[in-house]
């Protein structure tokens, strides 16, 4: 099987845009991803509110709130990527399109692109439902950015490993969870201290977690993807 | 030959099971800084805690092995790792829990400790789960071989970087943090011979389950 030599960026950049296109026809994962979000978000700010908790309980109440918000939207769409492939057939061509390492780097910018883009709806909506203050704002920024990528990373992968098994959708979050745990507290905790210091360098034992686990997982991911993208 | 060889070994493991229980009970003596007759549970909680944690790297390195070989040998040993440290990962939450009781005054304090051996049980229970969702033997061998293969990258994450950050009120370690086995004589032969001798029950549990796994497979062929 001689499948021309493309540098790698180019071909997962061919996954990108052909996957934008084809979640553009349909929207199957967007609409999952927003109106989960915006569900979730009437429902929290319906329940706290911007008055309902004393202020010193805000920070702790508030920067897990999020996170849940943030991570159960993205156990809602990011399996799509992989599991479309193998419920509308087209696994084998894209096996034989692309090389695996682009495969996967194209699946895991659009999953980065899509919770992004989600996060750019839910959390400034979420700071003025709640009137969640956060006192360090780059601090902030940098723990959403780098769990974020956390988040898509590995959920990337176990969307690849889910999109073989029976059940799906119940599998995606039971596989997920332990793997985003770490990063998980590690971002709720850093949001705490964005909410209640000033000064960046107090969350900066967060960021070092979040940054390393980025890395760590995925390089697993694109180690092991070969074995579990022929399989 | 052999196979009176295997009796005297688990007669030696059954005996060696007793006289630890009769030496963690009646033997050594109390440890001091603990309420009442609480750090008896040491003999056991901690081998069942290091059980498991030793069963989760069996079960990463027998994965990797797979992935290598494609033996499905590898699998089942790698699956009877993984059950056998579910079990002891239940078994240890249970009794530090009980531990944190006497000790805290309350079963559950989301202590680093307590909070590591939970993701632990997760990880145990998705691997499992994940396994329960696949028919096929060689693609659940595969897929279930990459995902403990991530996740042994990604639980050391909570083990050692985030519980760190904060004061754990368990006990000190076996060795402590400043290099040393900090206990009196008794409790160390006794804690010692607990330790090999939870090691021997469990590699003999492992071996029961994988030969299980080949006779079930043998006939199913």
């Amino acid at each position: 099987m001689n499948t021309p030599e493309v540098p790698l960026f180019r071909a997962a950049m061919a996954v990108v845009r052909r996957d934008l296109l084809a979640e553009w026809r349909t929207r199957i994962a967007v609409n999952a991803l927003f109106l989960f979000a915006f569900a979730v978000l009437v429902l929290v700010g319906y329940a706290v509110g911007p008055t309902r908790l004393a202020p010193e309980d805000r920070p702790t109440v508030n920067a897990v709130l999020l996170w849940i918000v943030i991570f159960f939207s993205a156990m809602t769409g990011l399996s799509r990527v992989f599991v479309k492939e193998e419920e509308a057939g087209t696994a084998s061509a894209l096996r034989l399109a692309a090389p695996p390492p682009a495969i996967l780097l194209g699946k895991y910018l659009v999953n980065i692109l899509l919770l992004f883009a989600v996060m750019a709806f839910i959390v400034p909506l979420f700071l003025v439902l709640t009137s969640f203050e956060i006192k360090c704002p780059s601090l902030f920024i940098v723990l959403l950015v780098f769990g974020g990528l956390g988040l898509a990373g590995a959920s990337t992968f176990t969307a690849a490993l889910v999109s073989k098994a029976a059940a799906k959708g119940a599998l995606f979050a039971v596989l997920s969870i332990p793997l985003l745990l770490p990063p998980l507290i590690a971002a709720v905790s850093g949001t705490q201290v964005a909410a209640r210091e000033t000064s960046f360098a107090a969350g900066l034992d967060f960021v070092r977690v979040l940054v390393a686990y980025d890395g760590v997982v995925t390089t697993a991911a694109f180690a092991l993807f070969d074995a579990v993208w022929r399989e | 030959m052999v196979k009176s060889f295997g009796f005297l070994l688990k007669a030696l493991l059954g005996l060696g099971m007793a006289a630890i229980c009769w030496g963690a009970f009646l033997y050594a003596r109390p440890a001091q800084n603990f309420v009442g007759e609480s750090s008896r549970i040491v003999f056991f909680h901690v081998p069942q805690a290091w059980v498991s944690t030793l069963a989760f790297f069996v079960a990463a390195w027998y994965s990797w092995r797979y992935l290598r070989t494609r033996r499905i040998e590898d699998d089942e040993a790698a699956s009877a790792a993984a059950r056998l440290g579910f079990l002891f990962c239940v078994l240890a939450t249970v009794t530090g829990s009980i531990f944190a009781r006497v000790m805290w005054n309350s079963y559950w304090n989301w202590d680093p400790r307590e909070t590591s051996i939970v993701l632990l049980l997760l990880v145990y229970g998705a691997y499992l789960g994940l396994r329960g969702a696949l028919e096929d033997p060689e693609r659940r061998a595969t897929l279930s071989a990459a995902y403990a293969l991530v996740a042994v990258v990604t639980v050391p994450f909570l083990m050692f970087a985030v519980p760190r950050m904060y004061q754990s009120l368990h006990p000190d370690t076996v060795i402590n943090a400043r290099g040393k086995i900090e206990m009196s004589a008794d409790i160390r032969i006794i804690f010692f011979s607990s330790m090999v001798a939870f090691m021997a029950l469990s590699y003999w549990m492992w071996n029961l389950d994988r030969r299980v796994s080949r006779i079930v497979r043998e006939r199913a062929a």
